[in-house]
């Protein structure tokens, strides 16, 4: 057994799991359209390569990634470019960005140029990341983080972190990939573990996917005695089950006892974290030379009528998810994509699956469950329940009255919005929208501040500038003034002269 | 006794501070600069000041109230407050109402514009590019949005407008939990 440590904080949640996880993964049909959003991860836009009217293959490459955070974008069905414009994207705020929207052709055809690589085991370590980062991989437990980026630490690792914890109640994606996936995953820690050179590999999995533990034990025993040595470097731990264990920061607590420095990344204490899901990813691109263009998606909720979980084509809107779940069960919905703790909630059902999307939760309205919130009576249960040892109730004064300098003072930035505070409140505050809102206005005031610095410094420049033009106007016209009379006098005493003479 | 050691320390002292005064000067008047800090440097003269920095000058001597500037708002009131030790006035109706929400800038109609560089000049902080008679241009990442470059300066009706920058999200904010959503709505 290995020794396991607890981060402070966190919830035991009731799961509600079962209403997805029974059923054996489907496969979504396609849809007449695609939508494809050029910035589908952390970091600068994709650049669209293709053109209206062009014909694209499953899988082909439809935008590129120029700069080193950033990831391209492929097509995820055969068919033709209808659009390359602005779309809604799934984002609280409903605002739109540029997407390339596909029509399908239906054949679902795949590029000939993707080819199965027969022997993966012999590519070098940066042939490994240049496909990871050609096959558009980003972190697909939700950051969305260009896996390439990650993949390039600068020191030693000790551990490599596979995370199948799935914390959040009603997701069950990552849960039916490891069940039905085992092999795919280990095969991709493999190629991983040739990047990265860690010590140990860990698969954590959380103690309420008893099945998921035994069919990753059971692939790593057949492999074993199947002579692929290199596994006995893998094992799989199983952790509790709270709330939020699979926040990156958290996790790498529960199994090293470290814990990542404030503004820090998990390599500079000698670990790195990778989702399930991303590591599946990297199998298919590796060994099937496939880009990531689909993705497993729980479909669950109180509002659908047949929850599921399918394998989605990036792009796919969510209605046609919906229909192909059973349609909901009244127009008294909201639909939550990602968790009840941590999802967005989706202003339409237009907007499109992406490479984050690991759930779509149908929740009954809002308006039926309206809470009224009551003062702060200063209980301190946020401050217990919040896993990254914050004061919620300092910061949600704080937030109120916009102290951004006290804002900052309490750590403002390390909140991992995970919800904890919010659930334990016995005020019912909303408290993780005081910090997102607390969030966004500094940013704004930080945005504002330095436009203004700026524009001070222009307007100096300007004055400065008209200053000195001035001076050159009033020193040209003394000149001037000064020739003209010297002039004048030259004349005067020349006709002097002649008139002497 | 006492009165010679009082006369030579003071005479000490006197000589200390006089060298501290000179050898450690500050250039400027430093209030004058943490006020302009403050102030949103749009340089619009709504304040009735021909920029911020007057009008920073004009609240150090105190010549002028805090209320007096629209883009910075209520905050901008409240934050000269805090600095000055002032009670924070209501923003003065006359200068115009505080800016709400996206920020505004200008834009020319290329069609439109006769290349008379008159906004050229005006421009407080060298956003617009043009030579006479070519057309001219607003850098969008430069302009304050301040307005001085609008009719009645530019001769040309419907040459340069205003325009709300695009939402995206990254200049998306949330909305302040305090307001109700109905009233949000409204």
């Amino acid at each position: 057994m290995k020794k396991l440590w607890r981060f402070k904080g966190g919830l035991k949640l009731p799961g509600f799991k079962s209403l997805s996880n029974s059923r054996v993964v489907q496969q979504a049909p396609i849809p007449a359209r695609i939508i494809l959003p050029l910035r589908q991860h952390i970091g600068e836009a994709a650049e669209p390569v293709v053109a209206v009217g062009d014909k694209v293959y499953k899988g082909q490459m439809i935008a590129t990634a120029n700069t080193f955070i950033s990831a391209p974008v492929h097509a995820s069905s055969s068919g033709t470019v209808l659009d390359i414009n602005q779309y809604a994207i799934p984002h609280q705020s409903g605002v739109t960005e540029m997407c390339i929207v596909i029509e399908t052709d239906g054949a679902d055809e795949w590029d000939p140029k993707i080819q199965a690589n027969p022997n993966p085991e012999l590519l070098s370590a940066d042939e490994i990341r240049v496909r990871i980062r050609e096959a558009g991989i980003v972190g697909l437990g939700g950051a969305v983080f260009p896996s390439a980026a990650k993949l390039k630490p600068t020191r030693t690792i000790d551990t490599l972190i596979i995370n199948g914890i799935e914390c959040e109640p009603y997701i069950t994606c990552d849960d039916a990939l490891m069940r039905s996936q085992p092999e795919e995953i280990i095969h991709g820690i493999l190629m991983l573990r040739k990047l990265l050179q860690p010590l140990e590999c860990i698969i954590a999995i959380e103690d309420n996917k008893p099945e998921a533990i035994a069919a990753l034990q059971e692939t790593l025993v057949k492999l074993k005695t199947a002579g692929v040595g290199s596994v006995n470097t893998i094992r799989v731990v199983s952790v509790p089950t709270v709330f939020p264990t699979g926040g990156e920061k958290q996790l790498i607590k529960v199994l090293t006892g470290k814990e990542v420095p404030q503004h820090g990344l998990p390599y500079e204490v000698g670990t790195v974290c990778l989702n399930v899901g991303t590591t599946a990813a990297v199998y298919n691109a590796l060994y099937a030379g496939k880009p990531l263009v689909s993705r497993l998606m729980t479909v669950t909720g109180p509002q659908i009528k047949q929850p599921a979980i399918f394998e989605v084509l990036i792009g796919t809107p969510v209605e046609n998810i919906l229909a192909a779940a059973g349609g909901t069960v009244s127009d008294n919905y909201t639909l939550i994509m990602g968790g009840p703790m941590m999802g967005m909630s989706l202003r339409n059902a237009t907007v499109p699956v992406v490479k984050a999307s690991n759930c779509i939760l149908v929740e009954k309205s809002l308006a039926q469950s309206k809470t009224t919130t009551m003062p702060c009576i200063r209980c301190g249960a946020c401050a217990n329940a919040c896993p990254m040892n914050l004061l919620p109730q300092q910061l949600y004064w704080h937030a109120r009255s916009k102290a951004f300098d006290k804002l900052v003072h309490y750590n403002l930035a390390d909140c991992i919005e995970c919800g904890c505070c919010s659930i334990v409140c016995p005020s019912k505050i909303p408290l993780v929208h005081y910090f997102r809102f607390a969030k966004t206005e500094k940013y704004e005031h930080e945005v504002k501040a330095k436009f203004a610095d700026q524009s001070r410094i222009r307007t100096q420049v300007r004055e400065t500038r008209l200053e000195k033009i001035k001076l050159e106007q009033e020193a040209r016209k003394a000149r001037r003034k000064a020739e003209r009379l010297k002039k004048s006098a030259a004349n005067t005493n020349v006709s002097k002269q002649a008139s002497a003479g | 006794m006492a009165i010679i050691l009082l006369t030579v320390l003071a005479l000490i002292f006197g000589v200390a501070l006089g060298y501290v005064a000179i050898r450690f000067r500050v250039e400027g008047d430093p209030i004058v600069d943490s006020i302009d800090a403050m102030l949103p440097q749009t340089q619009c003269g709504q304040c009735g000041y021909p920029g911020c920095r007057p009008y920073a000058e004009a609240i150090a001597a105190d010549q002028a109230e805090i209320n007096q500037c629209p883009p910075g708002g209520e905050s901008g009131v409240q934050a000269l407050a805090d600095l000055l030790g002032r009670e924070p006035l209501p923003l003065n109706p006359e200068n115009g109402a505080a800016d709400e929400g996206l920020a505004m800038l200008a834009v020319i109609d290329e069609e439109t514009c006769i290349g008379c560089t008159k906004c050229v000049q005006v421009c407080p902080v060298d956003a617009i590019v043009g030579a006479a008679k070519h057309k001219h241009n607003i850098l969008d990442a430069y302009c304050t949005g301040c307005e001085l470059c609008l009719p009645p300066l530019c001769p040309v009706e419907n040459c340069i407008v205003m325009r709300a920058v695009d939402m995206t999200t990254k200049n998306w904010k949330w909305p302040n939990p305090e307001v109700k959503v109905e009233e949000r709505a409204a």
